[in-house]
């Protein structure tokens, strides 16, 4: 989406009266480093107002009909108030220029998201990653939500079940297994899942293995649903702060819109009835269908469940509105104590699944199981039309039956999914109860958490200016000087900044105390700055 | 309430290539157990030469197990999911890919992109070169999913380039004009040109001629080349394959603007008979479409799992060279013994030299030249023959009594079986006219296959497609 930089409002009109003549110019007139986006343009108008954005200078070239249009992010506007002349300055960036060789926008767009800080401390942690043994000095990677606590248990299984990993002796099995490619997916898996699904919600809500879908990931899932339930242009409403893989997933070549909802600390980010509302009228005001809700519960970057009178205003919410809801699901598995996260499913059941063919879950084994290469995503519908139409569509992102197979074996093992699911939720537990209490005697805060694999951060009092700048400054010397990797919250589209999103379990408990350390370090450092 | 993609038919499973599998689940042959039942000639899997790979597989426990010299690996791929793909694996890939072609290309594995199966790299292919509204020429006829993989999700449109019996098929630089023209008049940009090298439906390679022709095309269209040659491992005769990017280097246009706009497909589907694994790829020499397709297999990426144990498969250089000849070999078998099969029943096929099924000519049985014609003799085969064939207008074909018959993906008693009901069906078919009706003819052997508990079983429930 575009944004017209102007100051004040005598340029604003200026740069409205050129807009127009903008919009009606030839394709042949445009200057060769503006990709046609004029579409979009027509929101520009409406843009300002809807999220209180002003303007800012954008200087007027001589052949006046020209304009660079910088191409923004929708959710990062909120961080322009008060931004400098030499923000600014860095902030306009040209689109990039359309190749030689045409190749779609989809390609050369920059909606894959991947020059973001939350791609580039990657970058620096790649260069120069921590070991134990052999750098010690080296970055400390906490932006990545990887489960490694459990993975003891799942090595153990695949010794003692040898069957699960070959075919059984002399591979009897493995012609059937190398030419499945139904996109129903192997039924045994599906049962496997589901009873997977209901173990994790305690027995609390049922599924029906003919309900679900398998995709490679969740990330293919949220991509695919998105196809399924809205048009290039429509929109869907996200809670702030969201996953920002998400900008990617439900976007880049759906074509579809993210219209944020926006949460804050003044309630511990939870959605709230007016928020929606709020954001329904933002996605009206520029003239975007909404073709439903997004949800990630337990949410990411929170890491805290939704509560069940949330869930129940927004089930109200998209009833109202006659959207879709989608609930992602996917650290279901990873919550500290069983009883403390409630599945949208519950909340279907209690009312005796009225209205529930607008609602979709999504899952994975990535967090809960650690098995992110493995691939393993899953659609679960309780609309019809969605999950035949899904099952056609996963047929562009099967799961491999060898994985399949493996899977099938281990989740159908009911005494080694009760205890992983058990162990897993108390040595994710004592993780963050480690890492609590070290950013706590460090002076640090972090929103009070219950699920995920991190834990949500708030350094706002070391901002030296509360902005997204200041956010990305702090930031950069805890990457650089501190050598940690962790998320700034402005990449996970939070509106006050400040927050970070700090993975703990993606490492050794040793590596947690050297981050630990390190932290407290900083904090001592910037104390003692201040006496 | 649902997208406008989820409500069109573009998904394509209302064709008939997919009801004769509908049919074919409700009543599938089996030696045993069901002699009278359909058998499955419409599916291009490869059956032949698994006993290759399973005696790979018991001789190396560790790639099943994921270990390394005897110790688990089993962490590092669990958390492996970098969308640029297990290094070794694809290393492995190119050297394979390069073997199948005689080594006379060589390929690097940085222009190499991982996706879940030819089906996701052609999809994701698209999304990179085309827009919505863009549209693709494609020769026909053409394998049918296509019309899905293509199109529904990319929103891109498909102009055929109309080849003809008249010259076995071959893609001519005249075709491809008309094909362009047409496309300009439906006001639709023309973003480029795919050919399935090797040929689906037709299981022939295209020679150097056509492909320079294509190539020629492309360069003065200033449009992509997309070569599928999935089936380029499945070549077992002369005159052997040439792929695309062979030819254009020959041309000496490697340092050219085409080279950037030319790039294959693969997959480890057909040659390898492990479509369950969902291993496919794209290659190609421009940087920024390996950059966006490496994001975008995100989408679509192979398990570490699958990588693991198949890079260690293809390390095995003996393993690779006597499986490609061995597997050769029996395909060449197979394929000889069907059309001979047919030959015997006075069925022509196109002469072809790859792939895993023949293109045969009924239009001898049809009662009048057209598709109507082609369809009413398409469900007699199905229903009264008990073979589920692949009707040539559901590929595009243009001219109607074409059918392509798979051979591979059943034993050899089985392929006999139906050699025999197509003999017999023929005779049937000569006895009483060319192309009339023969109920009263029929053996009682041949009235079981009437009886209405096939009709009954006959439903309409939604039932899986997905093959070439």
């Amino acid at each position: 989406m575009f944004s017209l930089l102007c100051t004040g409002v005598c340029n604003l009109l200026i740069a409205n009266l050129l807009l127009v003549e903008f919009l009606h110019m030839g394709t042949h007139d445009l200057h060769p480093h503006v990709v046609d986006h004029r579409q979009e343009l027509k929101h520009i108008l409406l843009f300002g107002f809807c999220y209180e954005d002003v303007v800012y200078s954008l200087p007027l070239f001589s052949h006046s009909s020209i304009l660079y249009p910088v191409l923004v992010h929708t959710q990062q506007l909120p961080y322009r108030k008060g931004l400098t002349n030499s923000a600014r300055k860095i902030d306009m960036a040209i689109e990039n220029e359309q190749p030689a060789v045409g190749l779609s926008k989809v390609a050369v767009s920059e909606t894959h998201g991947e020059d973001s800080p939350y791609f580039a401390g990657w970058k620096a942690y790649d260069e120069n990653p921590y070991d134990e043994s052999s750098n010690q000095s080296g970055v400390i990677q906490m932006g990545l939500a990887e489960n490694q606590v459990s993975f003891d248990l799942l090595e153990k299984y695949l010794e003692e079940h040898s069957e699960a990993s070959s075919w059984g002796i002399g591979a009897p099995g493995f012609r059937e297994n190398a030419l499945f490619q139904d996109y129903h997916g192997l039924k045994s898996f599906r049962q496997a899942m589901a009873n997977f699904m209901e173990q994790i919600r305690g027995g609390r809500a049922k599924f029906d293995p003919d309900r679900i879908v398998l995709t490679a990931g969740a990330t293919a899932a949220n991509e695919l649903l998105t196809f399924i339930l809205a048009d290039p242009g429509d929109a869907l409403l996200v809670p702030t702060p969201y996953y920002p893989g998400l900008d990617r997933d439900l976007r880049w070549r759906t074509g579809v819109k993210i219209v944020p909802i926006h949460c804050d600390s003044s309630n511990n980010f939870q959605v709230t009835p007016e928020a929606l509302e709020a954001a329904y009228e933002c996605a009206e005001s520029m003239n975007l269908k909404v073709r439903g809700v997004l949800i990630t519960n337990p949410s990411n970057p929170l890491g805290a469940t939704i509560q069940r009178s949330v869930l129940e205003e927004i089930l109200d919410f998209v009833t109202r509105k006659n959207i879709h809801l989608v609930s992602d699901e996917i650290y279901s598995g990873s919550t500290f104590s069983s009883s403390e996260f409630i599945s949208i499913a519950e909340i279907l059941e209690a009312h005796d699944y009225k209205n529930s063919e607008r609602v979709h879950i999504v899952y994975s084994l990535s967090k809960d199981l650690g098995l992110p290469g493995f691939r393993v995503g899953t659609i679960y519908s309780y609309n019809d039309k969605v999950v035949t139409t899904a099952r056609r569509m996963s047929s562009f992102t099967l799961i491999s039956s060898q994985t399949q197979h493996l899977l099938a074996c281990m989740l159908s093992n009911k005494e080694f999914t009760e205890n992983y699911i058990k162990t897993n939720r108390e040595s994710l537990r004592k993780r963050y109860e480690m890492i609590i209490k070290g950013l706590k005697n460090a002076g640090i805060e972090c929103l009070k958490g219950n699920a995920g694999l991190f834990c949500w951060m708030n350094l706002s009092p070391l901002l030296e200016e509360s902005t997204r700048e200041g956010e990305l400054a702090l930031w950069k010397v805890i990457l650089n000087e501190v050598r940690l990797n962790i998320s700034p919250g402005s990449s996970c589209h939070c509106s006050e900044p400040g927050w970070f999103r700090v993975c703990f379990a993606n490492m050794s408990e040793q590596t947690l105390e050297v981050a630990l350390e390190r932290i407290h370090k900083l904090m001592e450092q910037r104390k003692s700055k201040e006496t | 309430m649902l997208s406008t993609k989820a409500s069109c038919s573009s998904h394509g499973q209302d064709s008939s290539y997919f009801l004769g599998w509908q049919v074919y689940e409700k009543n599938p042959f089996d030696e045993v157990v069901n002699p009278t039942g359909i058998i499955q000639m419409g599916l291009a899997e490869n059956q032949l030469s698994f006993d290759l790979v399973e005696s790979w597989l018991r001789k190396n426990p560790d790639a099943m197990g994921l270990k390394k010299d005897g110790e688990s690996v089993f962490r590092e791929l669990a958390l492996f999911q970098d969308y640029h793909g297990l290094p070794a694996f694809k290393n492995e890939l190119v050297e394979y890919m390069a073997k199948i072609r005689g080594n006379k290309v060589k390929f690097e594995p940085k222009n190499l992109v991982l996706a879940a199966g030819a089906t996701s790299a052609n999809e994701t292919l698209i999304f990179c070169l085309a827009n919505p509204g863009d549209a693709l020429l494609l020769p026909t006829p053409y394998y049918p999913a296509f019309d899905r993989d293509l199109k529904w999700r990319t929103g891109v449109e498909i102009v055929p380039v109309h080849c003809s019996s008249s010259n076995g098929f071959r893609v001519t630089r005249l075709a491809l004009e008309e094909a362009y023209q047409r496309a300009q008049k439906l006001n639709l940009k023309v973003k480029g040109v795919l050919i399935t090298n090797p040929s689906n439906p037709l299981g022939t390679t295209m020679t150097r001629d056509e492909l320079n022709q294509l190539i020629t095309f492309a360069i003065a269209k200033n449009i992509h080349v997309i070569s599928d040659e999935v089936f380029s491992g499945t070549v077992f005769d002369f005159p052997g394959f040439i792929s695309i990017i062979e030819a254009a280097r020959d041309r000496n246009l490697e340092s050219t603007d085409v080279w950037s706009r030319i790039h294959i497909v693969y997959s480890l589907s057909k040659d390898l008979g492990l479509p369950g694994f969902r291993v496919g790829m794209i290659y190609s020499k421009n940087e920024t479409v390996i950059s966006a397709a490496t994001k975008m297999s995100s989408f679509g990426l192979v398990s570490s799992q699958t990588q693991y144990l198949l890079s260690n498969m293809l390390a095995n250089k003996k393993f690779t060279s006597k499986y490609m000849k061995e597997n050769q070999k029996r395909l060449k078998k197979r394929k000889e013994m069907l059309v001979s099969g047919l030959k015997k029943a006075g069925i022509e096929c196109l002469k072809g030299n790859a792939g895993l099924f023949c293109w045969v000519d009924m239009r001898h049985l049809l009662s009048s030249n057209t598709f109507e014609a082609e369809t009413e003799l398409w469900k007699k085969i199905l229903y009264e023959v008990g073979l589920n064939i692949s009707p040539g207008a559901s590929c595009h074909c243009t001219e109607p009594g074409w059918f392509r018959v798979c051979f591979a993906n059943m034993s050899h008693e089985t392929l006999q079986v139906a050699m025999q009901r197509i003999k017999d069906f023929a005779e049937r078919s000569s006895c009483s006219g060319i192309g009339k009706s023969y109920q009263q003819n029929m053996s009682s052997f041949r009235r079981k296959l009437l009886t209405s508990n096939w009709v009954r079983k006959l439903s309409s429930s939604d039932r899986d497609e997905q093959e070439r």
